[in-house]
Formats: C-alpha cells, sequence, structure tokens
C-alpha cells in the first residue's frame, strides 16, 4: 500500500479534493456543509480527518473522524457570523494527504425554507379553501355531515352514566398539548363536559402532561361555568397523575375500578398503554368510546371498546359536537382538500406513468 | 436454581408480581404498587424536567446574561398563577402562546411529512413497473387503498352510490391495515411479557440462565 501511495503522489503532486465549505442551505444557522472528493488513484484509506479552524494560519482541531471514504460532512453547532476554515486529511498506508484550506466560510440562518415552496402554495391553498366555507356558511348556506356512530353515541354514553348514578372518565391521551390529537380530544371535552353540567353527572379527568392538566382543567371548569352550572365544578375531578407511561395506566386502571365509572372516554394520542386501559375498562362493564390518530393502537381500542373514531374522524369530532356553521364549514373545507389531493395523486401518477416527472418532484 | 442476591432485585421481582395479582382483581398488593410507581414516578419526571427542562433551557442561559430568556420564564410562571383565584385568568396566555405556536410550527411540519411525502410516495411512476411484478402490485395496491381510504373519510357527503362502494372497499383496506398491525404489536407485548418473566425465572429464581 506503501509503494501505491508514494507512485500515486509521484503521478500527482497536488491532489485534488476540490474541498467546498459552504453555509448549511435552508436551515437556521449554526451549521456549515462540507463536500470533498477522495482524489483519484487512492484505492483505500485508513483514516479521514476533518479539522477546523477560525483563521486560515491555525491552529485546527480535529472535529471528526470517519475509517471510510466519505465524501460529505456537516458542521453543527456552530457561532452564527463567524468564519470558519476547513481541511481534510487522509491517511492511507501510514502516508497523510492533506486538502487545500477551504474558507472563510459564515453560518447563517435563512428567513426562508427554499425547499417548501410547494408546502407554502398547499397552506396558502388551504386556507383560501377554508375561507370560502367558511364565508358560505355565514352567509347562511346549510352544510350536510354525514353521521358517525361513535359520535352519536357519546350522548347516549353520558345519559347512561346519568342513569346508573356513577361517574364518567375522561382520558384525554398522553401526549402533549401541541399534539393535534390532544387539541381535538380538549374540544371534545368541552362538549362532554357542557352535557354533564345539564346531567349533573359526576367526570373524572386524570392528565399524564402538567400543561395538558392546566388546559383540560380551565375547558372544564369554563364549560361547567357557560353551561349555568360553575357550582358543580369540582376542582379535585381534573388532576395530573404522573408523567410515566404505564405509572399512569396503572393509576388510570385502579380508578376504573375503584370508582366504576359507567361511561370511559379515550379520545387523544395513546401508545401501548392503549389495550391495558381498554381492556380493563371493558372488564368493568362500563360502555367505552375511543378516538385517535396512532394507526398502531387503533386496532386495540376497535376490539376493546363499543365505538371507536378513527383517525380524522376524532378531528371532525368538535365540529360535530358544536353544530356551529362556521366549524362545520373547516369540514367542508378539509374535505374539498382530500378531493384535491385525490386528484393531485391520480394526476401525478398519470404524468409519471407517462415519464413526465416534473409534476412529482413538486413535492 | 440460585436465587438472587441482589436486594434490589427481590424488590423489583416482587413489585412486578403485586402488579400481576391485577390479573385476578384489584387488591391491597396491586394499590400499593401502583401508588409506588405513580408517586416514585412522578417525583423522578419533576427531577428531570428540571435538570432537563428548566435549568438548560431557562437557568443557564439566564446566568450567561441573556435575558431574552425572561420571557419563556415569565411564561412558564404564568402557569402557577392557577393557584391564586384572583390572578388564575392569566393561564391563559402561555396556554393560548403554546397551542399557537405548536399549531404554527406542526402545519408546516405535517404538510410535508404526512401529505407531501405521502402523496409523492404513492404516485405511480416508471420505476414501480421497473423491479418486479410484485412491486407493480404493491404500488398498484397502495395507490388504491390510498384513494379508496380517503373516500372513506368525506364527512360532507353521504355515502351512497360510488362513493359508498369506494368509501367500502377503503374500511376493508383499513381494517386490514389495523389487523395486520393488531398481530404485530400483539407479539411485541408477548415479547414483553416474555422479558419480564425470564427476569423472574432468570434473575430472580436462577431457574434458567438470566440475561
Amino acid at each position: 500500500m506503501g509503494v501505491a501511495l508514494i507512485l500515486f503522489l509521484l503521478s500527482q503532486v497536488s491532489p485534488t479534493f476540490n474541498l467546498r465549505a459552504v453555509d448549511t442551505p435552508n436551515d437556521a444557522g449554526g451549521s456549515i456543509t462540507l463536500t470533498w472528493e477522495i482524489p483519484e488513484g487512492l484505492e483505500h484509506i485508513d483514516r479521514l480527518e476533518i479539522y477546523r479552524s477560525e483563521s486560515p494560519e491555525g491552529p485546527f482541531e480535529k472535529i471528526k473522524t470517519y475509517l471510510s471514504p466519505v465524501t460529505r460532512f456537516e458542521d453543527m453547532g456552530l457561532k452564527n457570523g463567524k468564519d470558519y476554515f476547513y481541511k481534510v486529511v487522509i491517511t492511507s498506508g501510514g502516508e497523510t494527504i492533506e486538502s487545500e484550506i477551504a474558507g472563510p466560510v459564515i453560518s447563517r440562518p435563512q428567513w426562508f425554507h427554499k425547499g417548501r415552496v410547494t408546502i407554502l402554495f398547499g397552506v396558502l391553498i388551504y386556507t383560501l379553501i377554508l375561507l370560502y366555507f367558511i364565508l358560505s356558511a355565514k352567509k347562511g348556506k346549510e352544510l350536510y355531515l354525514r353521521p358517525i356512530a361513535g359520535l352519536k353515541a357519546l350522548d347516549e354514553a353520558i345519559g347512561r352514566a346519568t342513569e346508573m348514578g356513577k361517574p364518567i372518565l375522561y382520558v384525554p391521551g398522553l401526549s402533549t398539548i401541541s399534539d393535534v390529537a390532544t387539541i381535538a380530544s380538549i374540544n371534545i371535552l368541552s362538549h362532554v363536559t357542557r352535557k354533564i353540567a345539564e346531567y349533573e353527572t359526576k367526570i373524572i379527568v386524570p392528565n399524564r402532561n402538567p400543561v395538558v392538566y392546566t388546559v383540560t382543567r380551565e375547558v372544564v371548569k369554563e364549560a361547567f361555568t357557560s353551561a349555568g352550572r360553575p357550582d358543580l365544578f369540582d376542582p379535585d375531578s381534573v388532576f395530573y397523575v404522573t408523567d410515566s407511561q404505564f405509572g399512569y395506566a396503572a393509576a388510570v386502571s385502579g380508578i376504573m375500578i375503584r370508582e366504576k365509572t359507567a361511561t370511559n372516554l379515550f379520545l387523544g394520542m395513546f401508545w401501548a398503554e392503549s389495550l391495558i386501559l381498554a381492556e380493563t375498562g371493558a372488564s368493568t362493564g362500563a360502555i367505552q368510546i375511543a378516538g385517535t390518530d396512532a394507526v398502531t393502537q387503533l386496532p386495540f381500542f376497535i376490539t376493546a371498546c363499543d365505538y371507536t373514531l378513527i383517525g380524522e374522524e376524532l378531528y371532525a369530532a368538535s365540529a360535530y359536537l358544536s353544530k356551529e356553521p362556521v366549524l362545520r364549514a373547516t369540514l367542508k373545507g378539509q374535505d374539498a382538500m382530500k378531493f384535491l389531493l385525490g386528484l393531485l395523486l391520480i394526476l401525478g401518477s398519470a404524468f409519471g406513468l407517462f415519464g413526465i416527472t416534473w409534476f412529482q418532484k413538486l413535492f | 436454581m440460585h436465587l438472587a442476591a441482589d436486594p434490589w432485585v427481590w424488590v423489583a421481582a416482587i413489585l412486578t408480581l403485586f402488579i400481576f395479582t391485577f390479573l385476578y382483581k384489584d387488591n391491597p398488593l396491586y394499590k400499593f404498587a401502583e401508588h409506588l410507581l405513580v408517586g416514585v414516578s412522578a417525583g423522578y419526571y419533576l427531577a428531570i424536567y428540571w435538570h432537563n427542562g428548566v435549568k438548560p433551557n431557562i437557568i443557564d442561559h439566564l446566568g450567561q446574561g441573556q435575558l431574552i430568556y425572561l420571557i419563556p420564564l415569565i411564561l412558564g410562571l404564568m402557569f402557577f398563577t392557577i393557584f391564586i383565584p384572583k390572578t388564575s385568568y392569566m393561564i391563559r396566555w402561555p396556554i393560548a402562546f403554546l397551542l399557537g405556536a405548536g399549531s404554527g410550527l406542526s402545519i408546516p411540519a405535517t404538510f410535508q411529512a404526512n401529505i407531501a411525502e405521502q402523496i409523492k410516495g404513492t404516485m405511480l411512476q416508471p420505476l414501480s413497473f421497473y423491479y418486479s411484478n410484485a412491486a407493480l402490485i404493491n404500488a398498484i395496491i397502495l395507490f388504491v387503498g390510498v384513494l379508496t381510504v380517503l373516500t372513506y373519510f368525506f364527512f360532507s357527503k353521504e355515502h351512497k352510490g360510488a362513493l359508498y362502494t369506494t368509501a367500502r372497499i377503503g374500511i376493508i383496506f383499513l381494517m386490514i391495515g389495523f389487523g395486520a398491525s393488531f398481530g404485530y404489536t400483539v407479539m411485541a407485548r408477548v415479547s414483553l411479557l416474555i422479558g419480564r418473566l425470564q427476569f423472574l425465572l432468570g434473575n430472580w429464581l436462577g431457574i434458567i440462565p438470566s440475561w
């Protein structure tokens, strides 16, 4: 290998790396991307090291070592607006070859992610569609929505708990407040609580996330107030349990058994605890309605619950339950968007099959 | 049979058995294990929140004189106004911020990952026919599945006529998917049980080789 390297060095006095260092595009800054080529004739490398310095004279600090001939590296965690210099050093058969120094290069954040222009257009089109349907609803246009079995059963389930004189358990999922499923669940909680205030039933809302707890507490309090029964709000009925997934599952299972809840509502984001909760609830004979967008947990809810809201049915629930024209209009907008996406799918496939690829590249 | 000498293995094994007693019915042993787990985990996560959240994201930055971090600190402290009835209305401000910022952040990412990428991946292209007949069949199943499942989730039209047929095909696709997912996840859960039994029989009782 040493002989090969000497021959290589003789044949090429200055091996070309074509080292390029550029500010990583479409990012929030703090990153520089390096690309280079492995010099021609070099068949094997023992080690490839990347060095960085704040001055072309050095000192250069080793920031990464590879044992394979990679040709790209993204240096992250850098300070924005500062000059950086780089070089690559390859060790082969005990000999070292140094690249030219690349730089100065400065890392900067970008205001726009150029790769997401299609997304921007998508969001704008969706917003326009939504606005159209909302304005139509405001003008008094009748908007039809097909019935969803799980939502029709919600009032019945609350009524059943009232007749039995037993509480209703509402589990708002185990995710954070920024999860769409959690937000959808909180909207449903508001409707459920208003019904509960009407029927004077008890509700239990155990929470896994502290922030979700504060929101659900406020929602329940507000719903009792808006239903004209602030006196029925029990601050102890909405509480934080623990962040531990299975600790939470153990506690909620215990609540179902001890409080003998007549109705269990599992609406939101769930993980592996879904079957534990749904099975325990089923063993108590409670009527159970579940809803989640977690594809892997839906089968468990479908098998162990009386009704299950699948994916988008959960998101649609608040619009259904509130019967507010504006909210119903958003569902119409979503349907129009789904139709448009289906159309794009068919068009893209047709173009693709005829070898026209620009359309698919838009996504 | 070599019983474990480590007292913590005994604690873990006994608590595991306490939890398993729930399979018979609710009882004081399960209640003890449940309350212990909830209490210990709540305390543990409080420490985690402090060391992984508050300290590196707020305290350390403020210590370096980066006063911009006072904004999240104040927003965070507003959550505690819940304990003071007169100021409890202020809790709505950080909640509004969280919901607004959360939605704003997640909408482009959701569009990219759950819509654009999925559509791109579902579109038929000459490459779909290139590798094998099986790949072609897969691509067609995926294409038909996505379109028909989309029609199932149409809420503004009654499922009648052609829409009824496509929605029915869509729900069949969904149920086949859920069935496959069910079997797969049950297998994963069984492996969790096996892991626990290996702990009891191996690490604790020493009947089987421990791992």
